[in-house]
């Protein structure tokens, strides 16, 4: 990193090869450092490798700050913060709330009974039901929640993929539909063997969804066209193709007058993984593989060091001989097939046929995801699976406490809205980070923020 | 030809359009600025795809276009001459101005030909109204035939030009639009189910402009935003709390007025969100519009489900703003019902067009707002606030976005729904873009936007060769091609998106 993206070759041979060479967790350290940073809308400074943010004081006293001050802490009391608004926020729109209120002096159970039942439907629909009759019953919930992450961690990483070469796909929405459009004309048009015909599908949805991220790569890259206006713009068009097309006779299901495709032969579905009572298919396990894939070629590959480096600094990685056109197209083309992925997962794993509602909002809460897990892999898988637990939980919880599932939205966006603001977060705790290095890197952040952060995350 | 005398070699070979090129209409779709394929081969496509659509997909039917809905005749009459008369006196005088500016050599003012051109559309329609013609009915085969021949014509043009290593004059790019808009119309309405189709012109101009009125101030806010270097994704939040706020307030009060100020100051609240978060705490402003759009959306949709749907009585049921006639004016046909018969929210999205504009860019403090987005360090060398001029203009545009949103519940539909502004802060934000950051580019492609909104809507109802997702793509397909540059080169403010930090 320090080699290629700085202009000079100022540093020391020590330090020099340590990010490139595989395995060093130097370069874990910068890869985590750049995606945070990027994730806050704070670029690192190029010219400034993440390195040298690090070097003052050792490791293990950082990491210990970092835990306390840094972002991890911040994630969790932003999550905390977040759901305690929104049991404010469904406490004052209750009416048996303001009745318990009432008289509260009297019985303050009561009060608190009323706000928590909400979240503990959440938590029964999401993680484990101790209500259910039997081992499958109360084991459901974990299992839908997976289900319904599948989609949200695939996209999210498309995402979160972009926002490391410093690009903002709000597209996610449209890659995820030509991926499901794709992969859904090869699901129910043709006839493949078993096996085959499954991969078919999943190779025509990364096409579908890369071609469509692809499109703003190219656009970004040839005519400087901003990819934030041309993505949504391409949602738009994705959307209407796909309600279009769903009304023509190569789509549309035979002897329906309703918009759906014709059911995906049985060929191209993704296997069961825990039988036919649950949801739950090998799509989850594409999203694993997803995610694994997005891991090494982030941070083991030399594509994944070129779009990492466009990301932090265009003008250096030019400088250094990256063809910044190339990584931009290229990485727009797989945050595209991983958006694609999740398109697959919808019509081949869970829906098994086409609506034009197939993406339903994956597509923007993908951005949400990709913001909270600060764009790393991983990150993102658990805060795809922590977004598909408030989805699946939602649900049962509108059921069951007729709490509109809206109040999910409020508390997910909170949540982004906090992890983005680490110091709104700080003061609201009374948390004072580090006031040498705060002021440090703090300014350093801010002044090459200053000039990039529009063009990052 | 040598390169080197194709900037002389233009302007008495085209003249005309070689210096109005700079203020062609704006919103209109401009030729290329760079002597490059661009202008050419797009044109060259179009062209094309107008010949087979216009020429040989045309059908033998006739294409009528409604005039004349007046309802007293005689005051639409007194009317119709008395703008003819106006008209042409204005049309005469502008083209006066243009011609002696011309002949003296000097440049043309910027205004002169976009106004030119109003003005004989004017005139236009008004002897149209004097001539009291009700109907026009055009053959489509042989004018979808004279539109596609121009439309080569144009674009041949372009080509040579290209081939020649000279600038596409403007006149030629409008001339195409208007040209290809001209064709279009009469095949989508010769291709209704009808034996004589015919739709309603004056309907159709005012119901684009109706469903206009959202974008505009949503565009609006756009602008406010991104020339003081805020990029604002949060117009929808604003549009739809702005609706939330007004449906709300005006039935607790029971005035529609108070919920239209209250749906002005709900939208300053979303952008006091965004303002504080991204000047004060440097968040990437991208990633907070969206997030506010997302909180917004789950904020009022959880409060509908909760609180309005149980009282809508007491909690969602704002009058209307009645559409106020200005007498006399209202009658002139087709423009009387556009400009002159509005609600209070149309008349105030006139004036809010006309301020912008001219406080952008005729005034110093616009002047200082379009410093601070274009560069903010040198703007704070000579004494201006950055942060202080960002935050201001934030609010007021989020303002404005809500006084539009409220026209969602209080003129549109009187009570508010569930994500009702759908999608179209987004669609505002690309009116902002395809009108180049400028109030009055914003409107007119806002005003675009919603005649292809009407059109879609309109052909429905008639049926259509093009399936009504096409029309509906149209405004997005636009958008894309205008940020790639294919028509002309759309550049934001150069400190759009950067947090301002002094130091």
């Amino acid at each position: 990193m320090s080699e290629k993206t700085t202009p000079e070759p100022q540093a020391p041979g020590g330090t020099t090869p340590e990010p490139q060479t595989p395995g060093g967790t130097t370069k874990e350290a910068v890869a985590s450092d750049v995606a945070l940073d990027t994730a806050g809308g704070q670029m690192p400074p190029s010219a400034v490798p993440a390195a040298t943010q690090l070097h003052g004081g050792d490791r293990e006293g950082s990491v210990m700050h970092k835990i306390f001050t840094g972002n991890a802490m911040v994630s969790v009391l932003s999550v905390l913060l977040a759901i305690v608004l929104g049991g404010i926020l469904m406490a004052v729109t209750n009416p048996k709330v303001a009745a318990a209120a009432g008289y509260f002096f009297a019985q303050p159970g009561d009060l608190l009974t009323e706000v928590i039942r909400p979240y503990t439907a959440l938590v029964q629909g999401s993680i484990f039901n101790w209500a259910g009759a039997d081992l499958s019953a109360q084991l459901y919930p974990i299992t839908e929640t997976f289900t319904v992450a599948t989609p949200l961690i695939c996209a999210g990483l498309g995402v979160a993929l972009a926002f490391r070469a410093g690009l903002f796909n709000i597209g996610a929405q449209g890659q995820i539909i030509f991926g499901a459009l794709f992969g859904a004309y090869a699901g129910f048009a043709w006839h493949l063997p078993i096996g085959l015909h499954l991969l078919v599908v999943i190779v025509a949805g990364l096409v579908g969804g890369a071609v469509w991220g692809g499109v703003v790569g190219l656009l970004k890259a040839r005519t400087g066209a901003h990819e934030v206006i041309v993505t949504i713009m391409l949602n738009y068009i994705a959307n209407f193709l796909l309600l279009f097309l769903l009304t023509t006779p190569a789509f549309q299901r035979k002897g329906s007058t309703n918009p759906i495709s014709p059911f995906l032969d049985p060929s191209a579905l993704f296997p069961e993984l825990l039988g036919p009572q649950f949801r739950l298919h090998a799509g989850f396990l594409a999203a694993i593989l997803a995610t694994v894939f997005v891991w090494w070629l982030l941070n083991r590959s030399t594509i994944g060091f070129e779009f990492r480096a466009v990301g932090a600094n265009p003008s250096a990685a030019r400088t250094a001989g990256i063809n910044v056109a190339r990584s931009t197209i290229l990485v727009m083309a797989i945050a595209g097939a991983l958006a694609g992925l999740a398109g697959i997962a919808q019509v081949s794993g869970t829906e098994k046929y086409l609506s034009g509602g197939v993406a339903a909002s994956i597509g923007f809460d993908a951005i949400t995801v990709a913001l909270l897990g600060r764009s790393t892999p991983w990150g993102t898988f658990f805060a795809g699976l922590l977004f598909g637990a408030f989805r699946a939980g939602g649900v049962a919880m509108q059921a069951q406490t007729q709490t509109p599932i809206d109040i999910v939205l409020v508390i997910q966006s909170l949540i982004v809205l906090f992890i983005a603001a680490p110091p709104l977060v700080r003061a609201i705790f009374g948390l004072n980070p580090r006031k040498k290095k705060t002021t440090t890197s703090g300014t350093a952040g801010t002044h090459a923020g200053g000039v990039k952060s529009g063009a990052a995350a | 030809m040598s390169a080197t005398t194709h900037s002389p070699a233009s302007t008495p070979g085209t003249g005309k359009g070689g210096a109005t090129a700079p203020g062609g209409k704006p919103g209109t779709p401009a030729a290329s600025e760079l002597v490059s394929w661009k202008a050419g081969v797009g044109l060259g496509l179009l062209a094309v795809l107008g010949t087979v659509l216009f020429g040989f997909l045309a059908n033998t039917k006739s294409a009528g276009f409604r005039i004349a809905e007046a309802r007293d005749p005689n005051a639409s009459s007194a009317a119709a001459w008395i703008t003819l008369a106006v008209a042409l006196a204005a049309a005469a005088y502008v083209g006066y101005r243009w011609i002696s500016q011309r002949r003296d050599g000097g440049p043309v003012d910027r205004w002169i030909p976009a106004t030119t051109i109003a003005a004989v559309v004017v005139l236009g329609l008004a002897a149209l109204g004097v001539a009291q013609v009700e109907k026009v009915t055009v053959p489509s085969m042989v004018f979808g035939w004279i539109c596609s021949v121009l439309l080569l014509a144009l674009a041949g043009y372009t080509i040579w030009l290209t081939l020649q290593r000279r600038r596409t004059p403007g006149w030629v790019g409008g001339l195409f639009a208007v040209v290809f808009l001209v064709g279009f119309m009469i095949w989508i309405v010769a291709g209704g189910r009808d034996p004589e189709p015919s739709i309603s012109l004056g309907g159709l101009m005012a119901g684009a402009v109706t469903l206009a009125v959202p974008l505009v101030f949503g565009s609006l806010s756009g602008v406010l935003c991104e020339r003081a270097g805020v990029v604002n994704i949060a117009i929808e939040g604003q549009l739809l709390l702005g609706a939330f706020s007004a449906a709300v307030v005006a039935t607790i009060t029971g005035n529609v007025y108070v919920g239209l100020v209250s749906a002005a100051i709900a939208g300053a609240l979303v952008s006091l969100v965004l303002a504080v978060v991204s000047i004060k705490y440097l968040v990437n402003q991208i990633i907070v519009g969206v997030v506010l759009n997302v909180l917004i959306s789950g904020l009022t949709s959880f409060l509908f489900s909760t609180l309005l749907t149980a009282d809508p009585e007491h909690l969602n049921k704002p009058g209307r703003l009645q559409p106020v006639d200005i007498p006399f004016l209202a009658d002139i046909p087709i423009i009387g019902p556009i400009l002159f018969r509005q609600s209070l929210v149309g008349y105030l999205m006139y004036i809010a067009v006309i301020v912008v504009y001219v406080g952008l860019f005729h005034t110093k403090w616009g002047l200082r707002v379009r410093a601070v987005g274009e560069h903010p360090q040198a703007a704070d060398t000579v004494g201006i606030n950055v942060n202080r001029t960002r935050f201001i203009n934030v609010l007021m545009g989020g303002a404005i976005a809500g006084i539009g949103g409220s026209f969602f519940t209080l003129v549109s539909v009187d009570a508010f729904s569930k994500d009702m502004s759908g999608g179209r802060g987004y669609i505002a934000l690309a009116a902002m873009i395809f009108g180049r950051w400028n109030p009055i580019g914003a409107f007119l492609a806002a005003l675009l936007f919603g005649f292809a909104d009407n059109l879609q809507s309109i052909i429905t109802i008639i049926g259509s060769p093009v399936p009504s997702q096409f029309m509906a793509m149209l405004p997005y397909a636009l958008t894309v091609i205008a940020v790639a540059g294919l028509v002309g080169r759309s550049r934001p403010p150069a400190a759009g998106g950067i947090p301002y930090v002094k130091g």
